[in-house]
């Protein structure tokens, strides 16, 4: 089965764009109303000391994303 | 900071209810809602026109009560209404339903949506959401002077031109444009250029509407935008449903025009491949996509690298090498800064009431008041009154601006950003960081400021758990004993450093205690998962220095005084009359306290500390000078500039340094003070869980100083 590449992945300092959103709910409302939809660029910023969560750049806004939660923001690699 | 003693509008159940109360004066009074994302200086517009003193910050949540105040322009009153918050007005939160429910059907004569200049394109999405609802919106970009510093330009013509309504660039801070928008908003009624601009969905979606919306125009009339209700009818949103019902007093769903007409468009979108989950995702996109199309229209940034001190700044303050380090250096220093700040202005006071006090003495005498009467005032109630003010308001005093600052600054989400995983291991959630540090300043506060958690479990987790940080008003008790017992040996000048440091070990324990019980709890009886969570981090922004500290020491002095006055002032009176009522040849203290000594022996304590808690529950400040008062037996508290002379005491009373130890476990983890207990039963609404938040910590307490107490007799060491 191939890996997905998703937002988890991304190291810092590297960008995506993405492709489709895994997560469903409240989560899944939430990562659009910051403008995490299909098309967006992202960039990976920052890891917390303790690996956990990582801050990405989202339309001009700083945002920390549990692991959990990225890895179902499935990435295109550019 | 959010301050104790907000109203009773701040419950989490009576706010719906009570943002929609809003109070004129006159029938020409205008109500103007003030929306806009987090962290976009909202509260700094609305200070900034109501005059109020309210505290800003950096930080989400901050305003998650409906504010009120006063604006008067060109002798016209505007009634400004601050709502919560939010990235949208989708009602996926409490606080989202309050901001759409004010926006609906509060009525606004205008609102205000307040964006961040240099973040535009995200706080747009809130703009369009906000234009679907209603034609009166002006948009306020405040931050202009952080948009040129990061040499960000803004085209408000085009702006203008794209939205359709007035948009105004404010500074907010420096008070610049101000006048502006209140012209604005005065203007907005006569406006005829006013021309919102319509959010254009993909063909199907306005097909879809189209079906749906004379029906629902018919059945609303102009009480809101039949286009926006149709698009929410058909996307079912089962909240805005409700809060129909609850306004407007009909169920709209049940009409059956309207159910008819929602069955239709619901089936033409099925044709064209749209079912329900894509259709929310469409709307979200069209949103978003609109939005950008706007944004870069109108906003141009000079360097690309326009974030990349921020980005700088981060790098060093949550890096896996340094991020830790700092926070714990930054607490010892802003701990130092408290306890040798206050250590001057405290005997300062001190010296100032005490003399006050031989005043009194003289007035009283020359009045002839009979003698118990003179001693129950002055040396009851005043005495307590004094030591309280004169111990208690220079470290509060000195450590709220500087807390303050660190939030203004943005330094507290980053805080959250470091510890949110450990949070996680303990199945809570990582904003209860934030919690934690407000409740240093003050459990109460740190009560209401759980309300920035989302998950009513993890609520409940940060609120159980407040109470093991210690506030300010504990302090002075851990310090006077840090210095009493174990830093009187040191040479003078390293007094004041080896007091931090015990006092920080004290408190790196009790938020060890906070980890470990909120870990307990979420396995026990707050079992669950932990939540989604989204933080962000905002731009630093340059504090006002000067304008937070005048206003956060005068604030907090003002607070401290009414609490003193409400608080020990009374306490002073009933601990006189214990301590001074003799039944059987001792006074009702002591026979109190040798009631309860043989249980607080078992503790490490002893009678007297135990009921000195006991009696301190309305304000732990006023612990220590129990404790004096009994063992002085004179029935009035002693001036205590000499701490030798104190520790003497306490040695001749049967303290040793064990009794020092158990004594600072105790006052870090025992039940929470009386205004603490009231904001817990107002927050949660359920006398259960206050009643747990009151049993954790002093079971915890209790057991942790009973192994303490033990042990240390058992292997001797006492």
């Amino acid at each position: 089965m191939n890996e997905i590449f998703s937002l988890s992945n991304l190291k810092e300092g590297e960008t995506a764009t993405v492709k489709k959103l895994r997560s469903t709910g409240s989560m899944r409302r939430r990562l659009q109303d910051i403008g995490l939809i299909e098309g967006t660029r992202v960039e990976c910023l920052q890891k917390s000391p303790s690996g956990d969560p990582i801050a990405f750049l989202i339309r001009g806004a700083v945002i920390a994303l549990r692991s959990e939660d990225s890895c179902n923001v499935v990435m295109s690699e550019n | 900071m959010i301050r104790v003693g907000l109203t009773a509008k701040s419950t989490g159940i009576k706010l719906i209810e009570g943002s929609l109360d809003i109070e004129k004066e006159t029938p020409n009074d205008k109500v103007i809602a003030l929306a806009g994302n987090p962290n976009v200086g909202k509260s700094t517009v609305f200070n900034a026109l109501t005059g109020m003193n309210q505290h800003t910050g950096n930080w989400p949540g901050k305003t998650v009560t409906s504010a009120q105040g006063k604006c008067t322009f060109n002798k016209t009153n505007y009634i400004m209404v601050d709502i919560p918050g939010t990235y949208s007005l989708m009602a996926h939160s409490a606080e989202e339903e309050v901001a759409r429910d004010f926006i609906c059907f509060g009525n606004p004569d205008a609102i205000i949506v307040v964006c961040d200049a240099t973040c535009l394109e995200r706080n747009m999405n809130l703009v369009l959401q906000t234009i679907e609802i209603s034609d009166h919106v002006i948009v306020c970009v405040n931050l202009m002077d952080e948009a040129k510093k990061k040499h960000i330009h803004i085209d408000f013509g085009s702006l203008q031109k794209d939205l359709g309504v007035p948009v105004v660039g404010i500074s907010a801070r420096s008070g610049k444009g101000l006048g502006e928008l209140m012209q604005a908003v005065e203007e907005l009624n006569n406006e005829t250029f006013i021309n919102p601009i319509k959010i254009k969905y993909i063909s199907p979606i306005e097909e879809a509407i189209a079906i749906l919306e004379p029906a629902v125009k018919e059945k609303l009339g102009d009480k809101l935008s039949s286009r926006w209700v149709s698009l929410k009818l058909i996307d079912s949103d089962d909240s805005l449903m409700s809060s129909i019902k609850k306004y407007l007093g009909f169920d709209i769903t049940k009409d059956e025009a309207i159910a008819k007409k929602i069955f239709e468009a619901r089936a033409h979108l099925k044709e064209c491949g749209i079912n329900e989950d894509t259709l929310n995702d469409k709307i979200a996109s069209c949103l978003v996509i609109t939005a950008e199309g706007i944004c870069a229209d109108a906003v141009s940034f000079e360097s690309e690298k326009y974030n990349s001190r921020d980005r700088k700044i981060d790098r060093i303050l949550t890096s896996k090498w340094s991020g830790y380090p700092i926070m714990i250096l930054l607490l010892i220093f802003i701990f130092y800064l408290t306890i040798t700040g206050a250590n001057y202005p405290s005997e300062i006071i001190a010296n100032v009431l005490f003399k006050f006090q031989d005043v009194l003495l003289e007035f009283f005498k020359s009045l002839h008041i009979p003698n118990w009467i003179t001693d129950m005032v002055v040396m009851g109630v005043y005495r307590v009154l004094a030591w309280v003010v004169s111990v208690m308001l220079p470290p509060m005093a000195i450590f709220f601006p500087l807390f303050t600052l660190l939030e203004d600054v943005g330094y507290l989400p980053r805080i959250a950003f470091n510890l949110d995983r450990h949070f996680k291991k303990a199945n809570a959630c990582g904003k209860q960081a934030l919690t934690m540090c407000m409740g240093f300043g003050c459990n109460a506060a740190g009560i209401v400021g759980c309300r920035i958690i989302d998950s009513p479990r993890e609520r409940l987790i940060a609120t159980i758990t407040n109470n093991f940080v210690p506030c300010n008003g504990r302090f002075p008790t851990l310090i006077a004993i840090i210095t009493m017992f174990f830093a009187s040996s040191v040479a003078l000048p390293f007094q004041s450093f080896i007091s931090t440091l015990i006092l920080t070990g004290v408190i790196v324990l009790g938020i060890i205690m906070t980890f470990l019980i909120s870990k307990l709890l979420s396995v026990t009886i707050l079992k669950g998962v932990p939540s989604s969570f989204t933080l962000e981090l905002p731009p630093y922004r340059k504090p006002q220095i000067g304008k937070v500290i005048v206003r956060s020491i005068f604030d907090r002095t003002l607070f401290v005084l009414g609490r003193a006055a409400v608080v020990a002032a009374p306490a002073g009176l009933i601990i006189w009359i214990m301590a001074n009522v003799k039944v059987g040849g001792i006074s009702l203290l002591l026979h109190c306290s040798q009631f309860l000594d043989p249980f607080a022996k078992l503790l490490g304590l002893d009678g007297v500390i135990l009921i000195a808690f006991i009696l301190g529950f309305p304000a732990n400040e006023i612990v220590v000078p129990i404790i004096i008062m009994a063992y002085m037996a004179t029935g009035s508290i002693v001036d205590l500039q000499d701490l030798t002379q104190l520790r003497t005491l306490l040695v001749n009373n049967g303290w040793t340094w064990l009794t020092a130890v158990c004594t600072m476990l105790f006052s870090l983890m025992h039940w929470p003070c009386s205004t603490t207990c009231l904001t817990i039963k107002k927050e949660t609404q359920s006398l259960k869980w206050t009643a747990i938040s009151f049993a954790i910590p002093t079971v915890v307490g209790m057991l942790i100083c009973f192994l303490v107490a033990s042990t240390a007799r058992i292997f001797g060491l006492v």
